[in-house]
């Protein structure tokens, strides 16, 4: 079990079942191949040699996370990776997207959670495909897991991919799934300080969402410091001031995610008419 | 980060380099660990023993080399020394710093038999 978060990453379903086995990031402890020593006891007077190895840990995580980016890109498909720690209003900001954006665009969305179905059930409530990944004790998704989740859904060509992350602010940092931006969301409910306490995520990310921007007025958090943190960590991180109750800051944030739908079906356009 | 999970990348670089490089028992493992990967070198060691238990690398030796973080300023081109994976350029003072070490997570080498 990990020390850091208790993720364990062993108990993945995803739409409910188990994914297939493999050599991805996803693999399980495989028993040691036959003829192959495992304990302690052998003493052994073989002679030791160094393998010069120099391999990056997240290697395999980033081939496949290419390969979901060459896919999206070869359908023209914008996908976002939407990350947050837990009870920032992610769920129910993918709601009012979907809600808003009234089928004027194709959309679909993959849930990440550890357990349960109900966010893809709230998201298909709401009108959009959704496909939940349960990572068991997994703390984030991975490439793998989007590569076998997008085999799984019949995504459309030029439309939007909304990736729901495991509520997580530390792990999802490092993976890259191929996505087009990292989107993180961050509530006036939480500290204004996270950006500082866990700077990975904002480094990571474009966007920032400020969300519950409606509970405001009743709180004593600082939206200027928050956004000042965030920017500290990331110069180049743009900010949304936003609320899925309200609608403040709605019509920005899906003018953002059309311009990202836009330039991506034109890339793709390009590069049909290259292959051409 | 996810340590749990990077002990389960380190088993499986471990065992392809077993099927390419032909050893059947890991005695010793190095990793390159950045001081801004967000890592933390004491999880890893114990995700690393947890992993490698019933593998061919069970009671490897597990060394970490923390590489200093370093990164250049956009602003002033200065080389800076960074400790986290923010800050400020001690000559300019601007906030846009690239990082250009200190971010790796590798498997460095290992000792086999």
């Amino acid at each position: 079990m990990c020390g850091t978060c208790g993720c364990g990453g062993r108990d993945v379903l995803i739409g409910g079942k188990r994914p297939v086995r493999g050599s991805g990031v996803l693999s399980f402890r495989k028993p040691a191949p036959a003829g192959v020593e495992t304990g302690h006891d052998q003493e052994s007077t073989a002679q030791l040699r160094i393998i010069q190895v120099e391999r990056d840990l997240l290697a395999k995580n980033n081939e496949y996370a290419n390969a979901n980016r060459c896919q999206l890109a070869g359908q023209g498909i914008f996908a976002l990776n939407l990350v947050s720690s837990p009870g920032s209003g992610k769920t129910t900001l993918l709601v009012k997207t979907i809600t808003e954006l009234n089928g004027a665009l194709p959309l679909a969305v993959i849930e990440g959670d550890q357990q349960t179905e109900n966010d893809a059930a709230r998201i298909r409530a709401a009108g959009a495909p959704a496909l939940q990944i349960n990572t068991g004790k997994g703390c984030h998704l991975d490439a793998r897991m989007i590569a076998q989740a997008m085999q799984r859904m019949d995504l459309q060509e030029d439309s939007l991919l909304l990736i729901e992350n495991v509520g997580n602010l530390v792990c999802p940092a490092g993976f890259d799934l191929g996505e087009a931006h990292k989107v993180v969301i961050l509530s006036v409910t939480e500290g204004e300080d996270k950006p500082l306490k866990y700077p990975d995520m904002f480094r990571a990310a474009d966007l920032m969402l400020l969300n519950k921007c409606d509970l405001l007025p009743y709180l004593e958090f600082d939206a200027g410091l928050a956004v000042e943190y965030a920017q500290r960590i990331n110069p180049d991180l743009r900010v949304i001031r936003i609320s899925a109750k309200s609608g403040e800051g709605m019509a920005e944030w899906l003018d953002w995610i059309r311009a990202g739908c836009t330039k991506t079906a034109q890339g793709r356009q390009r590069l049909a008419q290259t292959l051409e | 980060m996810h340590e749990m999970s990077l002990a389960e990348n380190v088993l499986q670089i471990i065992e392809e380099s077993a099927r390419s490089q032909n050893f059947r028992r890991v005695r010793g493992v190095v990793l390159e660990i950045g001081q801004l990967s967000a890592v933390e070198p004491d999880a890893m060691r114990f995700c690393f023993d947890s992993v490698m238990r019933g593998t061919l690398a069970e009671g490897a030796v597990l060394q970490i080399i923390e590489t200093p973080g370093a990164g250049r300023c956009l602003a002033c081109g200065a080389t800076v020394a960074m400790q986290e994976q923010y800050g400020l350029c001690p000559s300019c003072g601007s906030p846009r710093l690239q990082i250009t070490a200190g971010n790796q997570m590798r498997v460095k080498d290992l000792s086999v038999e």
